[in-house]
């Protein structure tokens, strides 16, 4: 494959997951209100197209039309930052998700990734880990209480929690034997899916990552009952846009990683001519991503937030010893089977 | 060619960051140059091929270390620092001294005839080079430093911690023998 070809392929698949990955934080919004409203009782958007289908394109140009407040006493030069900072961390780390396959289009073929990192895994956790800053950075240049201590609260949270986040993960690795989210899937051909041989692992990973997004239960950043919205509380319009796409952008990217490394990818039964041969796999890909986003909302309309000294203490006296000794146990099983 | 262009960019940024770090006079500021400065590190280690390197330094440097840097001066709400005149010192051993290393290091690379060069991406830096030298040939230096960390953190915790929060159990609530002595007193012994 000549460069030519290389950057122009990139560039077409740079396009195409950024276009997905903005609907789907679109319509994972859409889901939020509709399951809740559902859990709740109640019809949640209807008026806006069929099911209130096109309700994220009138929030959308809510958002872009209202008005931009900037208060007189925040940090400017951060204050706008921190919104950025945010949503760009959030939505790289989407580019090296595999999504499937290889697929072959006319003379040139290509897997359904962005970029194959060798050590995929990590880029994700680099990237993610680098998405506290925004919040951190919000909290601090709006020069309120109510923002700071959310700010302060998100970064305390996010670093405790990144620590069993990363552990949990350890035990698939050891398994796969690679770094690589292709390789990752790959490993567990055959319905040697990793929530059957790592489930320790799964629920560690999935308790870490509600509270690495900020989402209920562990919502306490923004818990509106004490501190207004938290770190968000002095941002409207685009910016506020900004840090709400950043948190289900970051919903998304979680919800592809717990399907890539404990549910098999884009495994799944592949029949029928070749064309469906090539769609399924994405079919069974995004399956398994929306019923991880299904449950983020059916988790946050059922759990009640935890207290903040239990939130610290879950994380550093359950969780972080659970990971390490699943990691123990996993290694000890690998190295006594080889 | 691409490389060098690269090579510059994140060069230029490094530098960039480090003396903004200086000269700035706000500790958030200070510790966003840094943030720059090991992130543009990252970048460097990249280009060598040494992409876990380039991982580990994002995940470690920039998204943990750091970020305790500035919880810490969110939390002490550190202003903005006075300018001095500069220190003595800094003028008469400081300035000569970056100046003498600037020059033999510069020296060094120019002038030496051996000097062996490797081809970009030539030296390994997979996971599992980087986990045989970690956990083969050097493991006991590993682990001893890693014993030294965790009596460092232990040690911090001691500091940390007021000496009658050790000596004396945290009772949050009185009990209800307690209760009553409080009643019958009219005063909090707490």
């Amino acid at each position: 494959m000549s460069i030519t070809t290389f950057i122009i392929i990139s560039i077409i698949k740079s396009v195409v997951v950024l276009g997905v990955l903005l609907t789907a934080v679109a319509y994972s919004v859409w889901l939020e209100r509709k399951v809740s409203a559902h859990i709740q009782n109640r019809w949640g958007p209807t008026r806006v197209g069929p099911f209130g289908l096109l309700q994220p394109v009138a929030d959308g140009v809510k958002f872009i039309l209202k008005e931009d407040l900037t208060q007189p006493h925040v940090y400017k030069p951060l204050y706008i930052a921190a919104p950025i900072i945010s949503l760009v961390f959030a939505i790289t780390s989407i580019s090296v998700i595999p999504f499937g396959n290889w697929v072959d289009i006319g003379p040139w073929g290509t897997y359904l990734q962005v970029t194959d990192v060798n050590i995929g895994l990590l880029v994700v956790l680099g990237i993610t880990s680098m998405g506290v800053y925004g919040v951190a950075l919000a909290g601090w240049s709006s020069n309120n209480k109510y923002s700071l201590l959310g700010g302060l609260r998100a970064s305390a949270q996010m670093v405790s929690y990144e620590v069993s986040l990363g552990l949990s993960l350890v035990g698939v690795l050891i398994i796969a034997g690679s770094l690589s989210l292709r390789d990752i899937v790959d490993a567990q051909r055959h319905m040697h899916w990793n929530i059957f041989l790592q489930p320790v692992a799964f629920f560690i990973y999935l308790i870490s990552a509600y509270a690495e997004t900020n989402r209920t239960p562990f919502d306490l950043p923004e818990a509106e009952s004490e501190l207004v919205a938290g770190y968000h509380t002095e941002y409207s319009a685009m910016k506020f846009a900004m840090f709400f796409m950043a948190e289900y952008a970051n919903m998304v990217t979680v919800a592809c990683l717990a399907t890539l490394l404990f549910f098999g990818g884009w495994l799944g039964p592949v029949l029928g001519p070749p064309i469906l041969q090539m769609i399924l796999p994405v079919l069974w890909f995004c399956l398994k991503v929306f019923l991880f986003m299904f449950l983020y909302v059916w988790v946050r309309w059922t759990l009640p937030r935890f207290r903040y000294d239990q939130l610290m203490a879950f994380g550093w006296k359950v969780l972080l010893p659970l990971a390490v000794a699943n990691v123990v146990v996993t290694a000890l099983i690998v190295a006594w089977r080889a | 060619m691409l490389h060098l262009i690269l090579f510059l960019f994140f060069g230029t940024i490094c530098v960039a960051g480090a003396i903004n770090l200086l000269a700035q006079s706000h500790p958030i500021n200070s510790a966003l140059s840094l943030i720059a400065v090991m992130a543009s590190l990252a970048g460097e280690y990249l280009l060598l091929g040494a992409e876990f390197v380039a991982a580990v330094q994002v995940i470690v440097y920039a998204g943990a270390i750091m970020v305790l840097f500035v919880i810490t001066i969110m939390l002490l709400n550190a202003g903005k620092e006075e300018r001095t005149q500069g220190s003595r010192v800094a003028i008469l051993i400081g300035v000569p001294g970056v100046l003498i290393g600037g020059v033999l290091v510069a020296w060094t690379l120019l002038h030496r005839p051996d000097m062996q060069t490797v081809p970009i991406g030539a030296l390994k830096g997979d996971p599992s080079d980087i986990a045989r030298l970690l956990f083969h040939d050097f493991l006991l230096p590993f682990e001893v430093t890693s014993v030294l960390i965790l009596i460092a953190i232990m040690g911090a915790v001691v500091l940390a911690s007021r000496p009658e929060a050790i000596a004396r159990p945290h009772r949050s609530t009185p009990g209800p023998q307690e209760t009553r002595e409080l009643v019958a007193t009219g005063k909090d012994h707490r």
